[in-house]
């Protein structure tokens, strides 16, 4: 006999721990690190649902989470380069939301900035 | 307290001391490091679960690729090994919203689920996965390669210089 409480406060406290990282971290992979931290105990919770159903369902659904994880860290992590190569900095703090140009230009000029027009966030021309 | 409930609550302090190490570390890094400490964790906890492909399949893709491929954007991105101390916000909101979902949702479940028990699975249930995946689920399946086609591709055009458009700039550009 096991106690699926234990694997279920586990858990909790896992997605506890990735929500705290998100808010917390300002540095984009850190940031990752916690979103995988969060979608691991949702994977663990799915699973645990499984043993008490003697079922597979969850463990399915688990996979797929596990496949969807590993695209969002692909194209996250391609993002979180394109950025550093922008801004030389990947504080997500510095990330506007919108894309006008800054009123203050970043100190290091972004290297793929044409000769023409001003820069904007995406690195296209104006 | 079986000899199972003890192996998951090894288990379950050893992911969690990982994802407290995680969060807090000064160091990019170790950050990684102990990711994979945590994630193992969790296989293990897979593993005692009797989801055994998924633990596997945790092993391979969590701590295999995912990890190696965040160590990897710690390096490209030039981070300062060592300790860097510009990597938090303020704590206070981060960690009443951490502390209130975490917290809020053990308490949820040692309320519901504090004395229910089930009988220790059975081991090695990879058949039966696969019979689901390719029978109920075959269609999500195949959507699901479409997203990883998808992503390849969007991560592909996200990471690609952009070369031609900068020589059609230069060459607007010299035009003038």
């Amino acid at each position: 006999m096991i106690r699926p409480v234990i694997p279920l406060v586990t858990a909790a406290l896992l997605f506890g721990l990735g929500a705290y990282g998100v808010l917390r971290r300002r540095n984009a992979v850190l940031v990752l690190m916690s979103v995988e931290l969060m979608l691991n105990a949702v994977n663990l919770i799915l699973v645990t649902g499984d043993t008490m159903r003697e079922r597979v369902t969850g463990q399915i659904f688990a996979l797929f989470v596990i496949v969807i994880a590993a695209a969002e860290v692909g194209v996250g992590l391609a993002l979180v380069l394109r950025l550093f190569r922008l801004r030389q900095d990947i504080d997500i703090d510095q990330v506007a939301l919108d894309d006008e140009p800054r009123a203050a230009a970043p100190s290091a000029e972004p290297v793929l900035a044409g000769p023409t027009g001003a820069p904007t966030l995406d690195g296209e021309q104006a | 307290m079986t000899l199972q409930d003890v192996l998951l609550a090894v288990a379950g302090l050893v992911a969690v001391a990982g994802g407290v190490a995680v969060v807090t570390t000064k160091q990019l890094v170790r950050a990684g490091l102990w990711l994979v400490v945590a994630l193992g964790a969790v296989a293990v906890e897979f593993l005692l679960l009797g989801a055994e492909f998924a633990a596997w399949v945790q092993v391979l893709i969590y701590v295999g690729a995912v990890v190696v491929l965040l160590l990897f954007a710690v390096m490209l991105t030039r981070a300062p090994i060592g300790r860097s101390s510009d990597l938090d916000r303020p704590a206070l909101p981060a960690a009443l919203v951490g502390a209130a979902s975490g917290l809020g949702l053990a308490a949820l479940f040692v309320g519901v689920f504090a004395q229910f028990q089930v009988p220790a699975p059975a081991v090695g249930t990879a058949e039966r996965i696969g019979d689901a995946v390719f029978g109920d689920w075959v269609l999500p399946f195949e959507v699901l390669s479409i997203l990883l086609l998808a992503a390849l591709v969007g991560a592909i055009v996200l990471s690609r210089p952009s070369a031609p458009q900068e020589t059609t700039a230069v060459a607007q550009g010299s035009s003038r």
